[in-house]
């Protein structure tokens, strides 16, 4: 079994992560499901990063921290951010199975980002439920 | 579940290597990690104890050059296999698309690896899959400690005990010598692509 997004999809989201968040100073971002596949990635040309370990990494850590969160009794953590010296990176959930994850110098605040985090989701969450629903 | 994608030409397909805790899954990885280390252009990514035990998984990207036109990735992981960790073990789970059960032939674990089996029955349920649906190979690994008299399990009864009712294709290997660790690699690998081939066009 697999799963699949149409050409025009990806190119919006796409487009979505390089106009919302590269070009507003974001180093790299890329949208994963929760299997740890990579739907799209962007990045500002200046580092390259081995993205598939990101994904997986960032997939297994997100699920880790879910599962912590039903445990405790909270719903979900619907977000995560991991604060390093000069390097930052935040995780965002979309509807159940994806996640955006942006990694961000200290260029940027984090309310900034959080900002534009929010605006990007939900262009992609329209897109992706409008995938779900056909 | 493998992720198509049209702009790139890519598929993402997830391969699990699931049993007992010991049994030689990080071997395996190990083994195709040395062995292919031309064509692995990243590390591998290991999570584990300080006692180098597996604690949440290991990841090893391949990729095998085109399938229809497609450039397919295959996403290796293993599971830690010990009892404690299985609420890790179901999360490396999530998303599977083919499955390689490594036994430990060891007489000594004969009970751990079928509550290994049963336990993974039980994870994938938890996703609404069935171990009789989705691709699976056995292994039955350290096969090379018959020659230091060290007592194994014979294949009927490994074959009894896990196969009887997957009825799959199953390897002696030893992944500390590579012995079959390629073709059980290989196995799994053609049967997740004839799962999901059709629907690349
Ligand atoms: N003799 C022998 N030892 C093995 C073989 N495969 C793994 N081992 C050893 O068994 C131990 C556990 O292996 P490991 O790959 O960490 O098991 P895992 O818990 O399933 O990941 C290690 O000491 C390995 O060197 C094998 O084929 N033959
Ligand atoms: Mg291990």
């Amino acid at each position: 079994m697999s799963y699949t997004l149409g050409q025009e999809q990806l190119d919006g989201i796409e487009e979505i992560l390089q106009r919302d968040l590269i070009d507003v100073g974001v180093r790299c971002v890329f949208l994963i499901d929760m299997a740890g596949n990579i739907i799209a990635n962007r990045d500002n040309g200046k580092i390259k990063h081995d993205v598939y370990s990101l994904a997986a990494l960032a997939a297994g850590n997100f699920g880790a921290v879910s599962a912590m969160a039903k445990i405790i009794g909270e719903g979900e953590f619907s977000l995560l951010f991991h604060k390093g010296k000069k390097e930052n990176i935040h995780f965002n959930k979309i509807i159940t199975e994806f996640l955006l994850i942006t990694i961000f110098s200290n260029d940027i605040s984090l309310g900034f980002l959080r900002l534009k985090v929010n605006e990007t989701v939900e262009k992609i969450k329209q897109i992706l439920e409008s995938v779900q629903a056909s | 579940m493998a992720f198509v994608n049209p702009k790139k030409k890519e598929v993402q397909v997830k391969i699990v290597y699931y049993g007992p805790g010991r049994g030689g899954k990080t071997t395996n990885l190990e083994y195709i990690y040395q062995k292919f280390n031309n064509r692995i252009k990243t590390e591998m990514v290991t999570i584990k104890t300080h006692g180098d035990r597996t604690l949440f998984f290991d990841f090893l990207p391949f990729d095998i050059g085109k399938v229809n036109g497609y450039d397919v990735k295959i996403q290796l992981y293993t599971v830690p296999g010990q009892v404690k960790y299985n609420a890790t073990r179901r999360l490396v789970l999530r998303g599977v698309d083919g499955i390689v059960f490594v036994a430990d032939a060891m007489a000594v674990r004969r009970e751990k690896n079928i509550l290994s089996l049963k336990n993974l029955q039980e994870n994938l349920a938890n996703y609404k899959k069935s171990v009789f649906k989705v691709p699976i190979v056995l292994q039955y690994n350290k096969v090379d400690l018959a020659e230091q008299g060290i007592p194994l399990l014979p294949l009927e009864t490994l074959n009894k005990d896990l196969n009887s009712r997957l009825k799959t294709a199953s390897f002696p290997a030893s992944a500390l010598t590579g012995t079959n660790v390629v073709a059980t690699m290989k196995k799994i690998i053609s049967m997740t692509m004839a799962s999901i081939i059709n629907e690349l066009k």
